[in-house]
């Protein structure tokens, strides 16, 4: 099928880059910044053959993403970090039954009601599993409009293939932003739920009933349960780690950032490489996993790098760098929180204090 | 030859229940399992189960089912219906479930006349937890958490979630049954096949509070349940249809 070229805004194309994966299913409620996702879900969702519902509460509509994926459909949220802290709930849930989901936080600072400005502060709470037991979400994390769009296939991918919620992690810097991206030309949805997730809740016409739970009354049969569970993530952490790696080979400081703090980095990198300075930049696309296998291996090949984390946080990611190099080198960090975005300039400043 | 007069539902798998002697809620599985039969859905059935002590409903129904988290039943069935609508899908919640920590799920579900059935358990307490003050808990009645007795000016009244929902315009029908006797009994499964017959007809949402007895929480022997259910329960949660 042609592509097509289009300008929209990263919000739009995390609606669109859905859509183009098959999602059939999407339940939201209103709150900023990520507000365009559910407009345009709530217009182009139904003329497309799929679901569209206004939750009246984030409670709701990460359970109503619950039973749309229980029946087997492709079914996504997405909300911003106040909206996200109540969707913990079913997120664990979704965790322990092994339903995909895809869910989005476009975050906004916190704690508390915040205010809307881009912040990268729910990092601990994606990648930790943020509601209640031992399970992870797969969590990845986009820096443009574009990777935003395409993201959305590899995430319905990844959901099913491990039946595993997944979070898409932005922040309100990139869902507003607009740029032209390159995207499938789609034709309307094809099936609502997939027949071949032999598990899903159909109707039990010519086979035993299916049941949809995380219930398990005994200890034998609940840790046998999170036993699976954890073999499932030690198969994603194996397989999964994804990241860009910028002038890695011969690198003394490594900048380490993620989503909106990447590009800024980036900035940030060519301008000293402009100086002469041997500077580079990792940027984990996957959170969980955390691509740690690149750290290791960079520093078994030089010990004498040193890594800085900058975050719109006061230091969250920085903790899965500094368990990645296990000690061997030094990591600093430099981060602003409440709203403030990071300038290269800023960055630069804080390089150059390193030597 | 003694003749099998009650046949066992297809519908009901052939096991003992883990229920207290003589609480309501394995009679009202059996009534929704010869409900599914008569119908001949159970091959198009989907179900979710509360939390509750009813939340492993799923280990007695012999059709497909799912759990939901503690009250939000119907956000999961809007969608389970939304997404397969040819499908009959229903939610079997408590007092607690419906009525406390889920009540804006119900409402809304309603509110946007889900094309859903709702078999709604009222026993007046919380039975999972210990027999605490549920929302439909009566004036004066002990549980764990008014050890005196409900006193209106401390717990409020008890919460008529029925009469509230009927006067939603997206609710299409809402009867009151009790599992006091045979005649209550026989009432209930008909008011049970009515929502479920109302879905299949499309005509939207469809609720029946079933009052059912927890002799073990209410401090009584199961004979003494129905008593008080015959005597004062049902003075407080008049019988009959509703809507
Ligand atoms: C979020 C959450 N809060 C509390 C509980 C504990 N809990 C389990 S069942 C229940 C109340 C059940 O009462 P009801 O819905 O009336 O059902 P019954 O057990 O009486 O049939 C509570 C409070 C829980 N499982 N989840
Ligand atoms: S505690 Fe009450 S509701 Fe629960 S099983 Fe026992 S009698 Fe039934």
């Amino acid at each position: 099928m042609a592509n097509k070229k289009i300008l929209i805004s990263g919000n739009e194309a995390i609606a669109e880059g859905a859509l183009a994966a098959g999602c059939s299913f999407y339940a939201g409620y209103p709150i900023t910044p990520q507000n365009e996702i559910i407009a345009y879900m709530a217009s182009q969702m139904p003329e497309r053959g799929g679901v569209f519902v206004q939750a009246e509460s984030e409670l709701a509509a990460i359970n109503m993403v619950f039973g749309a994926s229980a029946t087997g459909a492709r079914a996504m949220t997405s909300s911003s970090s106040p909206g996200i802290s109540l969707k913990q709930e079913g997120i664990s849930y979704l965790a322990g039954a092994q339903l995909p989901a895809v869910i989005v936080n476009i975050m906004r600072a916190g704690p508390g009601l915040g205010n809307i400005w881009p912040a990268q502060s729910d990092y601990f709470q994606a990648t930790r599993s943020g509601g209640h037991g031992d399970y992870h979400c797969i969590v990845l994390a986009f820096a443009s409009v574009q990777e935003a769009y395409d993201m959305m296939q590899l995430a319905f991918d990844l959901a099913d293939k491990y039946r595993n919620p997944v979070i898409i992690l932005g922040d309100g810097l990139l869902g507003q932003m607009m740029e032209p991206i390159v995207a499938k030309r789609i034709s309307p949805i094809v099936y609502r739920s997939n027949k071949q997730k032999k598990w899903a809740l159909t109707g039990c016409k010519g086979r035993k009933p299916n049941i949809i739970r995380s219930l398990y009354m005994s200890q034998d049969a609940l840790e046998k349960s999170n036993f699976s569970l954890q073999a499932k993530y030690q198969k994603i952490k194996k397989s999964e780690e994804r990241y860009e790696g910028w002038f890695l080979d011969d690198a003394k400081i490594i900048l380490v950032a993620h989503g909106s703090m990447a590009r800024i980095a980036k900035g940030a990198v060519k301008a000293l490489r402009d100086k002469g300075k041997r500077i580079g930049l990792i940027r984990p696309i996957t959170l969980w996993p955390f691509p740690a296998k690149i750290f290791r291996q960079l520093v078994m090949e030089n010990k004498k790098l040193t890594f800085l984390a900058v975050e719109m946080s006061f230091g969250q990611m920085v903790e899965d760098v500094r368990l990645s190099v296990n000690g061997k080198v030094p990591v600093k960090f430099f981060g602003r929180s409440g709203g403030a975005v990071l300038t290269a300039e800023e960055i630069i400043r804080e390089v150059n204090k390193l030597e | 030859m003694i003749k099998k007069i009650n046949n066992h539902p297809k519908s009901l798998r052939k096991i003992p229940t883990h229920y207290c002697a003589g609480c309501g809620h394995g009679l009202a599985h059996r009534l929704i399992a010869e409900v599914v039969d008569e119908l001949g859905i159970r091959e198009k059935v989907i179900a979710i189960a509360p939390v509750g002590c009813a939340v492993v409903a799923y280990d007695y129904w012999d059709f497909d089912c799912s759990e939901a988290a503690h009250g939000r039943a119907l956000a999961v069935a809007t969608a389970i219906k939304r997404v397969r609508p040819d499908n009959i899908v229903f939610t079997y919640q408590g007092d607690g479930d419906l009525a406390a920590i889920g009540t804006n799920e119900t409402i809304h579900a309603a509110n946007r006349g889900e094309n859903l059935t709702v078999i709604f358990i009222n026993n007046a307490v919380y039975g999972m937890t210990g027999g605490q003050m549920a929302p439909t808990t009566l004036l004066q009645q002990k549980t764990a958490t008014t050890p005196k007795g409900r006193d209106q000016k401390l717990h409020g009244y008890p919460l008529k979630i029925s009469e509230i929902l009927a006067l939603l315009p997206g609710v299409k029908y809402i009867e009151r049954v009790s599992l006091h006797s045979p005649q209550e009994i026989t009432k209930a499964k008909r008011a049970i096949k009515q929502a479920f017959t109302n879905q299949i007809e499309g005509l939207g949402f469809s609720l029946v509070e079933v009052l059912s007895s927890c002799p073990t929480y209410w401090g009584l022997s199961p004979n003494q349940a129905l008593s008080w259910m015959r005597e004062v329960m049902v003075k407080e949660f008049p019988l009959g249809r509703i809507k």
